[in-house]
């Protein structure tokens, strides 16, 4: 594997295992799972409740650290980082939309999307014109003055998700993004990701549902922990249960 | 972080404090009245011992004053209504300061006469003061009309007096003393000079009913009418006092000399009286004691500032500590979109201080009306010394940062995805 490619995987999992300790017990979240996650890949994580998909997001988003194993965000590996180099891959790197929307309550929605650019230490001069170009862009033009609070589930979603690009990240995540939304509002934000992922966007997207996994183009699927299979364009690679 | 990080982290901080306003409010009530009590105590404070030095100075700061005190243990009255009591300052003690004395200016002797002062109908029982020219630099009074005593009517054993304020306006209502004729017990007296208005020194406050006003009169001239025997007049039964001199005034030529000149009356006195029948007034040393209790009271003060900023405080930290448990997703979120630890600890450190300095800020506006009103309804001076505003407000701005920083690093040391799980 020579470097120029090892550049091109925006992500790269060897080995992770993420151990939680129960009392006496240790529950296996992530039990040595490997895989790489190349530029512009779309991708979708199923798996039964508990079967570890939100550790495997929260240690690829850098918010949790693997306890085994290692991780490679953008080529940087992680193990290595302490808190605040952290903090710095999440504002400069990443952008998270989480099921319940998790906007700040006492700010706008123009100060909500420019959230992630506050924590950069130097942030781009042109962020408000950004911020203010991407809600547009997701309708919400009119709305920049609203309190989370004045808005319906579907447009605080749709500001979550121009916040989680005003950053212009490597990575972008969401873990069941469109779980709260009905469905029609849930396939128009749906049909954004796929606007997403083809302007070349990378996109890591966790779901319970099999018709909004089959949009993606890579389906990881997890089962206690380990990858049960991927299925990359609807087509079965790799198909094993790792057994310990 | 740059400028403009701050100035937006006080505009959130401060809509993140009005979305309670009440419970911000309620919080900053602790701070509000500790900062607020110690500005009006210490102007209180600062108004009151001032006060009492102006007193003090107006007894002359340079000056020692003996004075003759019956002491305690002398039978009063009772059925021997015809025995003289004598005790007191001597004559002879005057001559021994007068000639002995060192670097003494002037040795002013007084004697009180009691007698009533009647012009026609009008009459009254002022202080009647026998004295000697010197009483006038002596006291730093100053004239409004006319002359003061002179030597010369001493030698001369003139019929002459001098009125204070109070009395000239009583007798004379309505035209000028000087030249009028009034009359003294038995004697016809005529009126000199009259004296500029004084403060009322602190121990010669008028008992109820008591006429503070007086006239003073030649001294020779009062050994010459009116002897030593005074004959007091009390409830129904006379009491007859013999007295050389009521007082003694000795200035001093400076304020390092004050302390020699009172030792060596005190010396003198305790030698020549077997009865504690004087005391020494020394109003340098009064200053001194002024001072002394201006100190225990900032002390005094000052404690009960830190007591209240304290409670104040940990009223803030509660508040606080509360406030990051409510907010927790909220830490999650900023942590996941990229916070540091530090921007955590900025931002809840910054609403701490918001509410302590609003609290401080409100405490020094009610602090600084305090005094003013106290002022107006209870006719005491007050004194704001600039330092006690300013002072009092970094104080609660300190008082923000100490109870600030556990709430806050709580805060911050909280981990990202347990914050962000929480509901
Ligand atoms: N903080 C924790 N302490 C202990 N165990 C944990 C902790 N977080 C997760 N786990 C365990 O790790 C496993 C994986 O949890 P995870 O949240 O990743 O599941 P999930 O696939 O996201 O499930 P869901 O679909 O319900 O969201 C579960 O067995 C869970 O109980
Ligand atoms: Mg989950």
């Amino acid at each position: 594997m020579s470097s120029q490619e090892h550049i091109q995987n925006v992500v790269e999992l060897m080995n992770v295992r993420r151990t939680y300790r129960m009392g006496e017990e240790l529950v296996q979240a992530l039990d040595g799972v490997s895989f790489a996650i190349g530029r512009g890949e779309y991708w979708s994580v199923m798996g039964a409740s508990g079967s570890g998909k939100s550790t495997l997001l929260n240690v690829i988003g850098c918010l949790d650290r693997p306890t085994e194993g290692d991780y490679l965000l953008a080529g940087t590996k992680t193990s290595s980082l302490d808190d605040d180099e952290l903090s710095d891959l999440r504002s400069q790197k990443l952008g998270f939309i989480f099921q319940s929307y998790n906007l700040i309550p006492q700010l706008d929605v123009l100060e909500n999307i420019l959230v992630p650019l506050y924590y950069q230490d130097e942030p781009p001069a042109d962020g408000e014109e950004r911020a203010r170009a991407l809600a547009e862009r997701m309708g919400l033009g009119d709305r920049i003055g609203h309190r989370p609070t004045e808005l319906s589930g579907g447009q605080q979603q749709r500001v979550a998700i121009a916040r989680s690009l005003v950053n212009n990240p490597e990575l972008i995540m969401a873990d069941e993004a469109t779980g709260n939304l009905d469905s029609q509002t849930a396939n128009e934000i749906l049909d954004l990701f796929d606007e997403l992922s083809a302007e070349g966007k990378t996109i890591v997207f966790v779901t319970h549902e099999a018709h909004v996994a089959e949009r993606a183009s890579h389906i990881l699927r997890m089962k206690d922990g380990q990858i049960e299979e991927l299925i990359v364009q609807r087509e079965i690679v790799q198909r094993e249960i790792v057994r310990s | 972080m740059k400028r403009q990080t701050y100035a937006r982290m006080l505009r959130s901080g401060f809509r993140s404090l009005m979305l309670h306003r009440l419970r911000s409010l309620l919080t900053t009530l602790g701070v509000l009245f500790g900062t607020s009590s110690v500005i009006a105590m210490l102007a209180i404070g600062e108004g009151a011992s001032f006060e009492a030095q102006e007193q003090i100075k107006l007894l002359g700061s340079q000056n020692v004053i003996l004075r003759s005190v019956k002491p305690a243990d002398e039978p009063t009255s009772g059925g021997q209504t015809s025995r003289v009591v004598r005790y007191g300052l001597l004559d002879a003690d005057y001559e021994r300061v007068r000639d002995t004395f060192p670097a003494v200016v002037h040795v002013v002797p007084v004697r009180k006469i009691e007698a009533e002062v009647r012009v026609l109908t009008r009459s009254l029982n002022p202080q009647i003061l026998a004295t000697q020219p010197s009483y006038l630099a002596a006291t730093g009074r100053l004239m409004w009309e006319g002359r003061f005593l002179t030597a010369e009517d001493g030698r001369s054993l003139s019929n002459v007096c001098v009125l204070g304020t109070d009395v000239a306006h009583y007798l004379f209502p309505l035209r000028s003393p000087i030249g009028e004729r009034i009359k003294i017990g038995p004697e016809y007296f005529i009126v000199v000079g009259t004296l500029a208005p004084r403060l009322r020194a602190a121990d010669d406050q008028p008992e109820v009913g008591e006429f503070t006003g007086e006239v003073l009169i030649p001294f020779e001239t009062a050994t010459n009418w009116f002897g030593r025997i005074q004959v007091k007049l009390r409830s129904g039964s006379r009491e007859m006092e013999e007295v050389d001199l009521h007082e003694i005034i000795i200035g001093v030529a400076s304020g390092d000399a004050v302390s020699l000149i009172a030792d060596a009356s005190r010396e003198m006195l305790s030698r020549g009286h077997q009865k504690r029948d004087y005391e020494i007034v020394v109003p340098l040393e009064l200053l001194a004691r002024a001072e002394e209790t201006k100190r225990i009271f900032n002390v005094v003060l000052g404690s009960i500032a830190g007591i209240s900023l304290l409670v104040g405080g940990i009223g803030i930290m509660n508040v606080m500590l509360a406030t990051v448990t409510e907010r927790t997703r909220e830490i999650g979120i900023r942590r996941a979109l990229g916070a540091k630890k530090r921007h955590i600890i900025t931002q809840f450190l910054i609403e701490t201080v918001l509410l302590s300095v609003g609290g401080g800020l409100f405490g020094v506006a009610l602090g600084l009306t305090i005094p003013i009103i106290v002022e107006a309804s209870a006719d005491m001076k007050t004194i704001v010394t600039p330092i006690a505003p300013i002072a009092a407000f970094g104080i609660s701005a300190g008082v923000g940062i100490i109870f600030g920083i556990y709430p806050a690093w709580r805060a911050a040391s909280m981990d990202p995805v347990e914050a962000l799980r929480h509901e």
